[in-house]
């Protein structure tokens, strides 16, 4: 056997890998650690597929940790970021009350329309924004923020401090109200909560397309929220691998494979987070509007496979012509099939469109999906 | 883990001779290690393999693999049921995760073959 190595595997950093708090713990579980984004991460504890149907069926816990959290706040934070994401920021704020708002799915473009990072923004608090970015982009960023916030808005590097864990599964919510959590009772809601004494920000959010929270809490807690969630035994331990065949299978984009700074959001099927109307615009408006008006030459589309499995990479064919590549692909193990992300002419991208993957020496048939290629979870 | 009767190769291969029949399937430390199997693509009764070239290829949910004969010769049976089941590459390796039966011309590819006592020697150190 020759195997291949993991898509997005690879410290990308040429360095040493970082750990997250939870790497102890990883061990003790028997996981199977691998290289993402700089940090050495659970793949695997129990298996994908286990770990999948867990997610689907009851409630899984992940280690997200490594991803990277900032903060930005003081009176001109709302100004600035709107000006700087191109999601409406003004959305995010609760009506009429005080309470804590909401949390919001949001693109960050450079100067040229081009996708730096996708996040999410949590109004966290008066004046105060928590962001939460993709750890393979910590750096750029951090010194896109600091670099573009205007000097009144303070900026914080939260991400040595806060810890992220998340949730989800049909049961996940439950479990945080046994754990004596008020459950943030809307989709992409923040609430506050005590989890194993410690004070800890809820969102009602997650990457899986199951119902749940990602869970902000201090670093040197973490541990023991984790703890005390995996003490359920509806509480599966899940690794990279599930939180890739989960959210591959609910169509969400993965930054670094799905776009990048070489992909505009109308390319990429982003228009949604995009509010191209907002007061003050933002940065990278133009050149992204540009593309909506003239029509973009290529777009993302989901693909499904009957037989084979789609890998990232792959040439997409269309009447055995080379069009396309393959961007993300797996097994998808709740339709025992294959799926994938592609990018592919405009042209080709309606749904139904008959295409091919070029899986080694194998040309495979591909139908062009609209996502989510799983239509029924708990959300 | 390793059963005495059968001969392995450094591909992580298992080969159970009977004859001039070879059995051929992936060891248990290969499925351990490729995680769990959701596609095995084998070739057909009635094709020639060759000794030390890939003769199908195996897919868990994260990776894909060749697979690699140690013997060459005419494939004369092969594991539907994997088509299916391929799980059972995971589940039970040397018995109902066979992948083909191949009737072997020439038997000398056998001797570079490993024990299972050299063959857990040999993962421990690639470990």
């Amino acid at each position: 056997m020759d195997q291949a190595s993991f898509p997005g595997a690879g410290d990308g950093r040429g360095g040493v890998l970082a750990r997250t708090p939870l790497y102890e713990g990883h061990l003790a579980l028997g996981a199977k650690m691998v290289a993402f984004a700089g940090y050495e991460m659970p793949l695997e504890y129990s298996g994908i597929l286990r770990e999948h149907r867990a997610v689907r069926e009851s409630a899984g816990v992940f280690d997200i940790a490594h991803m990277s959290t900032f903060r930005v706040f003081g009176f001109g934070a709302f100004d600035a970021l709107q000006r700087l994401l191109t999601n409406d920021l003004g959305k995010l704020h609760a009506e009429e009350t005080h309470e804590l708002g909401r949390a919001q799915y949001t693109l960050m473009l450079d100067d040229q329309g081009g996708i730096l990072d996708d996040l999410i923004v949590y109004h966290s608090g008066d004046l105060e924004y928590l962001i939460v970015g993709n750890a393979a982009n910590h750096m750029i960023d951090a010194a896109w923020f600091a670099e573009r916030l205007p000097d009144e808005v303070e900026f914080a590097d939260e991400s040595d401090r806060a810890a992220l864990l998340a949730l989800q599964g049909p049961r996940a919510i439950e479990i945080i109200g046994e754990l004596g959590g008020s459950v943030p009772d809307e989709r992409f809601k923040l609430g506050e909560a005590s989890l194993d004494k410690t004070p800890v920000l809820l969102a009602r959010t997650g990457y899986t397309g199951e119902d749940g929270v990602e869970i902000v809490c201090p670093v040197s807690r973490v541990v023991g929220v984790w703890r005390a969630l995996l003490s359920f035994p509806e509480v599966t331990p899940c690794g990279l691998g599930a939180r890739d065949t989960l959210r591959l299978e609910m169509g969400y984009h993965l930054h670094g494979q799905d776009m990048d700074r070489d992909t505009d959001p109308v390319s990429a099927g982003l228009e949604w987070v995009v509010a191209w109307d907002k007061p003050g615009g933002f940065v990278g408006r133009e050149a992204a509007i540009a593309v909506r008006d003239r029509g973009p030459e290529r777009r993302l589309v989901g693909l499904t496979l009957d037989q084979g499995i789609p890998r990232q990479g792959q040439a997409v064919l269309h009447d055995g012509k080379e069009v396309g590549t393959v961007t993300s692909g797996t097994f998808s193990p709740t339709l025992r099939h294959g799926i994938g992300l592609a990018y592919v002419p405009a042209a080709f991208a309606q749904p139904g469109m008959q295409l091919e993957v070029a899986i080694r020496s194998k040309l495979a048939a591909a139908v062009v999906t609209r996502p989510p290629f799983v239509k029924s979870t708990s959300l | 883990m390793y059963p005495k009767d059968l001969k392995y190769d450094k591909e992580h291969e298992w080969v159970r001779v009977d004859g001039d029949v070879a059995t051929l399937g992936i060891t248990d430390y290969a499925q351990d290690q490729l995680g769990e199997v959701v596609y095995v693509d084998l070739p057909s009764v009635g094709d020639e393999i060759v000794g030390n070239e890939t003769f199908g290829e195996i897919e868990s949910v994260k990776s894909v693999s060749e697979l690699y004969t140690p013997v060459s010769g005419e494939v004369i049976a092969v594991n539907d049921a994997l088509s299916d089941s391929p799980e059972q590459v995971n589940e039970d390796p040397y018995g109902e995760g066979w992948m083909v039966k191949v009737r072997m011309g020439d038997q000398s590819d056998l001797a570079g073959l490993m024990t299972a006592d050299d063959y857990e020697a040999f993962i421990a150190e690639e470990g």
